[in-house]
């Protein structure tokens, strides 16, 4: 189990990153993390000419404080943003997923944007991403742009990331009166879910529902951000009446995929029960403070 | 001979001795070994479960950067044997003919067809790649009900059917009794296929002299002195040339006592280059080229009176075996195992069992821990937990009301099996206590009551261990149920044991170094154990049927017994005394009688080795003595136990929480009980694993669907539970050592405690399951189909 | 396969010895300290990222071996259970794995203790679900966990009794 031979360029900037996959194309591999495409290639899955290392790049680590949100640099580890008091305090559903995203010597390794990147629909970030209402930043060759993740995600392991551009950063609006859900059914502690919930919401005065974010993950071809399903809570309060509701309406929005694990059906009625958990144990208070 | 010298170091729960190795990172496995111009195999396998082999185009590869050869089907053909693995004694079991590499057609998916010979192993891997193989597709056959439909594809032509063997087990009126039936269950029970996945892949390191005509081998194997037989008979050499070293094994648990094609093939190809080869499996190979483990379908049917005594038992068991019934051991067991021992352990009018093998496209089940019994264990506690709710009765008093009395020994079971002792009570008992069975039960009821559905699932279970002369014997095969051991005490009063059982991790060395100590009156840090080498240590069977302790144990007690008795005589001659007045403790001879110090073992054998002019005339020291010991009176020793497994389903998800498991053991004398611990918990490990995630899951074309270790899911830290293990210690009557085998215990019972256990919390939800691996998707259809 | 593999030459610390060499650049971190430097402790298990038996030190941080080339870990520090071994930073937990009879076959420990080794930092006890989350990466095939979670608690105690005044 030897990976292929291939080449291997280390830039030290976004502009060397450009020209190596302007020049190579699709034979060029971005290499972050490395904890998804090492074992492609291992099973020689995939067989890139080049693998271009984007490890080195200064600057593309950071998590840092942007307004009252956050940016999350492409090239954070998954264990940086579970350990970070400002992930914790400005975007907590991510310190509640992050634990359950691989093991702890994959989380050394495996990066943010990465993850992001990859889209696989059965991943915790791009599904807190949704419910976070983040931003993607993906760098060109010509220049800069934002996309936000409901205009990311388009397909299994597919994103509206054009081939030269690399994805450099994710940002966080602030959160301020949201709190969050968040739970999975996998078969191992660290799998990739079977189907899991990430959740936000936002709630006046009343306990009424004004805002609610719910994603579903593991079912379809990638997270999706269930809407209709969603506002079927809006302007009530989230009592068991309400939660059956949205749950039930989430095959409105979801369209699920048979897996060798588990039927269409079966997926999404795993995702209708971890609907009515999530948001049955919605904390009583907002978690991040206007 | 004497038994064991007081409590002494038997007993003691001492830890393994190569652990101190091993965690430092001083392991030595096959794949560290390397030799000047060793060679790289890597295998290009059949991605068809069945197809002819019409061409092989092999020169991109040869001409391939690193690549000094590739062999295909008929260049191996050249050294190396075909074989056939047949079970003289057994008519109906019939066996097609199995060669290291098929030059014409392939059996399953993963068969080996050629091997690519490199520098390294990733430029073998590149050239294989280049290797172009022209198939034929066949019909293939992936379940045994469809292997034996009469228009099925014949996958060995020459036996004119699939049927692999055929057993029928029958004592007394079974038809008569379930017409006369108050009661009668029945259940229909699959049993998925799992694979061992040692940790360490197969490994095999060959090196072929030519000059010296010599062919050393180091494999990662249960027994290097089958290995040694089975390499000079296939390849021709004679066998006192032909060396096999087992270094550290990285696991094994059965899977590593089978004869592997591929491993055949490497060592061939090093024959045939005269240079060493190394093959290492990689992790996807593995799960297409090990042996697997049961695949079994089994109906089972119950007759009970009015009272809720068993009339009779009925079982039906039907094994997809795989394309060959693997080398040396035939896997007829899967299928012989289920019909001797389902429901053994109770009392019942009449039994009747079918066993039938089927040859399947699918590499073969072969011998992994526990070997048919974890699915004769599991249908026969499912038969009784159904009845006992049935009747509305405990299913541990329902157990203890028809078990086999512990003073009912010797009996047979209702199976006709010879049993001389089990102790199913006490170890009931035991299991209950440590348990806290009557909490469990209690608070299982308090929480139902909230909606929560936990599980207390019981399995009883039999081991037959360390099998003797009769099994193996009348079948031909070259299989050695002896072991020998060589105690040598060394000029300066320790000790070398050299013996011929060998140890992947159980610990055994570490327990042949307490009796020996316990034997000479040392402690055992004095003693040190040579194995693994068969051009070195006396020929044995090696590590196989939970064996090792109570066969190797028995031999190694017996020679040290001997080297004790030669000791004493040299000691009293020096001494002017009688033996008889001697003891050894403490590295000293001591008076027996006051227990004063007469003279240092390290003195008897200075005096022995160096200064022979100072004996008596006529005393010639004899301080080396080799003793072998083969189990005579029984054809196996039965060990015996029960486990208790606890357990949370989450009826929404299908989603089990495992929350403890429990086991009683009764595997006779204790020699080393944390070392007999810890077996009996990665036994149960292994089968908890069985039951709810590891599966080998195949389609229709017999393709495996999971084969990486992201897919075939091993559990985790997180996924099992603590496990409690408790004892009955009742010395085993034939040997004076006493001990019985617990390898293969945990196993045997992990699988019918779970599910007894799934069942017990889907019993209030009116759902039963019928297969396993229990997965969240498997228990939400049985919830779908009460 | 191209004739003229790419190589590359790195320069790294292992074990607290520099490493100037030449590597493949498609040859992973395990394999480099394998086969090029004879490190055979560190193991391969699966080689696609599972098992956690190649795991490594790289920067004090587990890593799966086999997920990282060995070109990536060009200026990095690198530990495996040799070096641990020999700074005996690892002693006790080793000294527990033994008593407690926390490895049989052998081919899973060292990539249990060196992923064990972070949680023997923390100031709170672990409880057993926090070190079974821990070592959840890592398979062990002999074991069934219990007696490895025993040694991480055990070490975790006799450090924390070590540390107090």
């Amino acid at each position: 189990m030897k990976a292929p031979a291939f080449d291997y360029a280390r830039p030290e900037t976004l502009e060397e990153v450009h020209a190596l996959l302007a020049e190579h194309g699709d034979d060029a591999r971005i290499l972050a993390g490395g904890q998804s495409l090492m074992p492609t290639l291992a099973l020689r899955l995939s067989g890139p000419a080049l693998l271009v290392d984007v490890n080195r790049i200064p600057g593309l680590g950071a998590i840092e404080a942007r307004g009252d949100g956050l940016q999350i640099g492409a090239l954070a580890r998954h264990a940086a943003v579970l350990a970070s008091p400002l992930v914790a305090a400005r975007a907590p559903v991510l310190t509640r997923a992050l634990p359950h995203v691989g093991h702890v010597a994959i989380r050394s390794r495996g990066t943010f944007g990465g993850s992001i990147a990859l889209a696989d629909p059965a991943a915790e970030i791009p599904a807190c991403a949704l419910a976070l209402e983040a931003e993607v930043v993906l760098e060109g060759a010509d220049g800069s742009r934002v996309v936000p993740a409901a205009d990311f995600f388009l397909g299994l392991y597919e994103t509206a990331r054009e081939p030269d551009e690399v994805v450099t950063a994710v940002r966080l609006p602030s959160q301020a009166g949201r709190r969050f859900g968040f739970a999975e059914l996998a078969r191992r502690h660290g799998d990739f879910a079977l189907a899991g919930i990430a959740a936000s919401a936002r709630l006046d005065h009343d306990d009424r529902v004004t805002e609610l974010r719910l994603v579903c993950f593991g079912c379809a071809d990638r997270a999706v951000l269930a809407d209709s399903a969603a506002a079927r809570a809006l302007g009530r309060r989230l009592d068991a009446a309400t939660i059956a509701e949205v749950a039930a309406g989430l095959g409105a929005d979801v369209e699920p995929i048979p897996s060798p694990e588990a039927d269409a059906e079966t997926r999404l009625h795993w995702a209708r029960v971890l609907t009515a958990r999530v948001l049955g144990a919605l904390p009583t208070t907002p978690e991040v403070d206007a | 001979m004497s038994g064991p010298q007081s409590a002494g170091p038997i007993g003691r729960g001492l830890p393994r001795r190569e652990t101190e190795r091993l965690v430092r990172g001083r392991g030595r496995y096959g794949d560290d070994i390397v030799l000047p111009r060793m060679l790289h195999a890597a295998f290009v396998r059949s991605p068809h479960a069945h197809a002819r082999i019409e061409h092989i185009e092999a020169t991109a590869a040869a001409a391939s950067t690193g690549v000094v050869r590739v062999l295909t089907g008929a260049d191996i053909a050249a050294v190396c044997k075909p074989w056939v693995s047949k079970a003289e004694n057994r008519a109906t079991h019939r066996s097609g003919v199995q060669h290291a590499m098929p030059a014409d057609r392939v059996v399953w998916q993963g068969e080996p067809v050629a091997v690519v010979l490199a520098r390294s192993r990733a430029e073998a891997e590149d050239a294989a790649e280049l290797v172009e193989v022209e198939w034929g597709p066949l019909p293939v056959v992936a379940e045994a009900a469809q292997a034996l439909a009469a228009d099925a594809p014949v996958i060995h032509p020459e036996l004119g059917d699939n049927l692999a063997f055929e057993h029928h087990q029958v004592q007394g009126d079974v038809d008569a009794a379930f017409a006369a039936a108050d009661r009668v269950i029945e259940r229909r029970l699959r049993f998925g296929r799992q694979t061992a996945m040692t940790l360490e892949p197969r490994v095999v390191v060959a090196d072929y002299d030519p000059a010296a005509e010599h062919l050393t081998v180091w494999h990662s194997h249960q027994s290097p002195y089958q290995m040694q037989d089975v390499f000079s008979r296939l390849l021709g050499i004679p066998e006192h040339r032909v060396r096999v070293v087992t270094p550290d094994v990285g696991g094994a648990f059965g899977a590593k006592i089978n004869v592997y094609p591929d491993e055949m093939s490497a060592v061939a190809a090093s024959v045939l280059l005269g240079r060493p080869v190394k093959f290492c499996a990689d992790r996807l190979e593995s799960f297409v080229s090990d042996i697997h483990s049961r695949d079994h379908e089994v109906v089972a049917r119950i007759a009970l009176d009015a009272d809720g005594d068993v009339l009779a038992i009925d079982v039906d068991d039907l094994v997809s075996l795989g394309a060959f019934t693997p080398y040396m051991r035939f896997s007829i067991s899967e299928a012989l195992m289920v019909a001797m021992w389902t429901a053994a352990p109770y009392r019942m009018g009449a039994y009747r069992a079918r066993g039938r093998v089927a040859y399947v496209n699918k590499p073969p089940v072969g011998m992994f821990r526990g070997v048919g019994m974890p699915v004769a264990c599991a249908a026969g506690e499912l038969l009784i937990d159904d009845a006992a709710r049935a009747l509305g009765e405990d299913p541990a008093a329902y157990r203890r009301r028809l078990y086999i009395a512990d003073d009912a020994y010797p009996t047979r079971t209702a199976s006709g099996m010879a049993v001389e002792r089990m102790t199913l009570v006490r170890c009931l008992d035991a299991l209950l206590e440590v348990s806290d069975y009557a909490r469990l039960r209690a608070e299982q009821a308090r929480l139902r009551e909230r909606g929560v559905y936990r599980g207390i699932g019981l399995a009883t279970v039999i081991e037959p261990s360390a099998f003797g002369p009769a099994y193996y014997g009348p079948t031909g095969a070259r299989i050695s149920v002896q072991d020998g051991s060589t105690v040598k005490l060394e000029p300066s009063g320790v000790v070398r044991c050299v013996t011929s059982v060998t140890d992947q991790g159980q610990g055994t060395l570490t327990g042949l170094a307490q009796i020996v100590a316990s034997q000479l009156g040392v402690e055992p840090e004095a003693v040190e154990v040579v194995a693994g080498d068969s051009a070195v240590t006396p020929y044995g069977g090696g590590a196989w049927a939970s064996r090792g302790m109570a066969i190797g144990g028995q031999a190694t007690l017996d020679a040290a017994a001997a080297l004790r008795a030669n000791v004493l005589a040299l000691a009293a001659g020096v001494l002017q005394t009688r033996a008889e007045a001697l003891d050894l403790g403490d590295g000293q001879v001591r008076d027996a009688a006051t227990g004063e110090a007469r003279i240092a073992l390290a003195e008897v054998a200075r005096l022995a080795y160096f200064r022979q002019d100072l004996l008596p005339p006529g005393v010639q020291p004899e301080l080396a003595v080799t003793r072998h010991f083969v189990p005579k009176g029984s054809l196996y020793y039965l060990s015996n136990g029960i486990q208790l497994c606890h357990l949370e389903l989450d009826p929404e998800t299908g989603a089990v929480r495992l929350l403890g498991h429990w086991a009683a053991e009764d595997c006779g004398r204790i020699v080393n009980r944390l070392l007999v611990d810890e077996q009996v918990r990665g036994g149960i490990a292994q089968g908890l694993a069985a039951a709810f995630w590891e599966h080998c899951r195949y389609d229709a074309e017999g393709q495996l669907l999971n084969a990486s270790l992201a897919d075939y899911l091993v559990p985790t830290a997180c996924d099992l539970p603590d496990i409690a293990v408790t004892h009955v210690e009742t010395p085993l009557a034939d040997t004076t050592l006493g001990a019985k085998g617990v390898g293969e215990a945990g196993t045997i019972g992990a699988i019918g405690a779970a599910w007894t256990a799934v069942n017990d919390a889907l019993a209030a939800l009116g759902a039963v399951a019928t297969e396993q691996p229990f997965t969240p998707a498997s228990l939400l259809r049985a919830l779908r189909e009460r | 396969m191209s004739t003229d593999e790419a190589r590359r030459r790195i320069r790294l610390e292992v074990n607290g010895e520099t490493i100037e060499q030449e590597v493949a650049v498609r040859r992973h971190l395990a394999d480099f300290l394998r086969l090029d430097l004879g490190l055979t402790g560190t193991h391969l298990g699966c080689e696609h990222g599972v098992c956690g038996a190649c795991t490594v030190l790289v920067d004090g941080e587990p890593v799966r071996g086999c997920l990282m080339l060995a070109v990536q870990a060009d200026g990095a520090r690198v530990e495996t259970v040799e070096g641990v071994t020999e700074r005996g930073a690892l002693a006790d937990l080793q000294r527990a794995f033994v008593a407690r009879n926390a490895a049989q076959c052998g081919f899973c420990s060292a990539g249990m203790l060196l992923t064990a080794a972070s949680l023997l930092e923390r100031t709170e006890a672990p409880d057993r679900d926090l070190i079974r989350a821990h070592l959840s990466g890592n398979l062990c095939r002999c074991t069934g966990y219990q007696s490895i979670v025993d040694a991480v608690e055990a070490t975790w105690a006799a450090r924390r009794a070590e540390r107090a005044p």
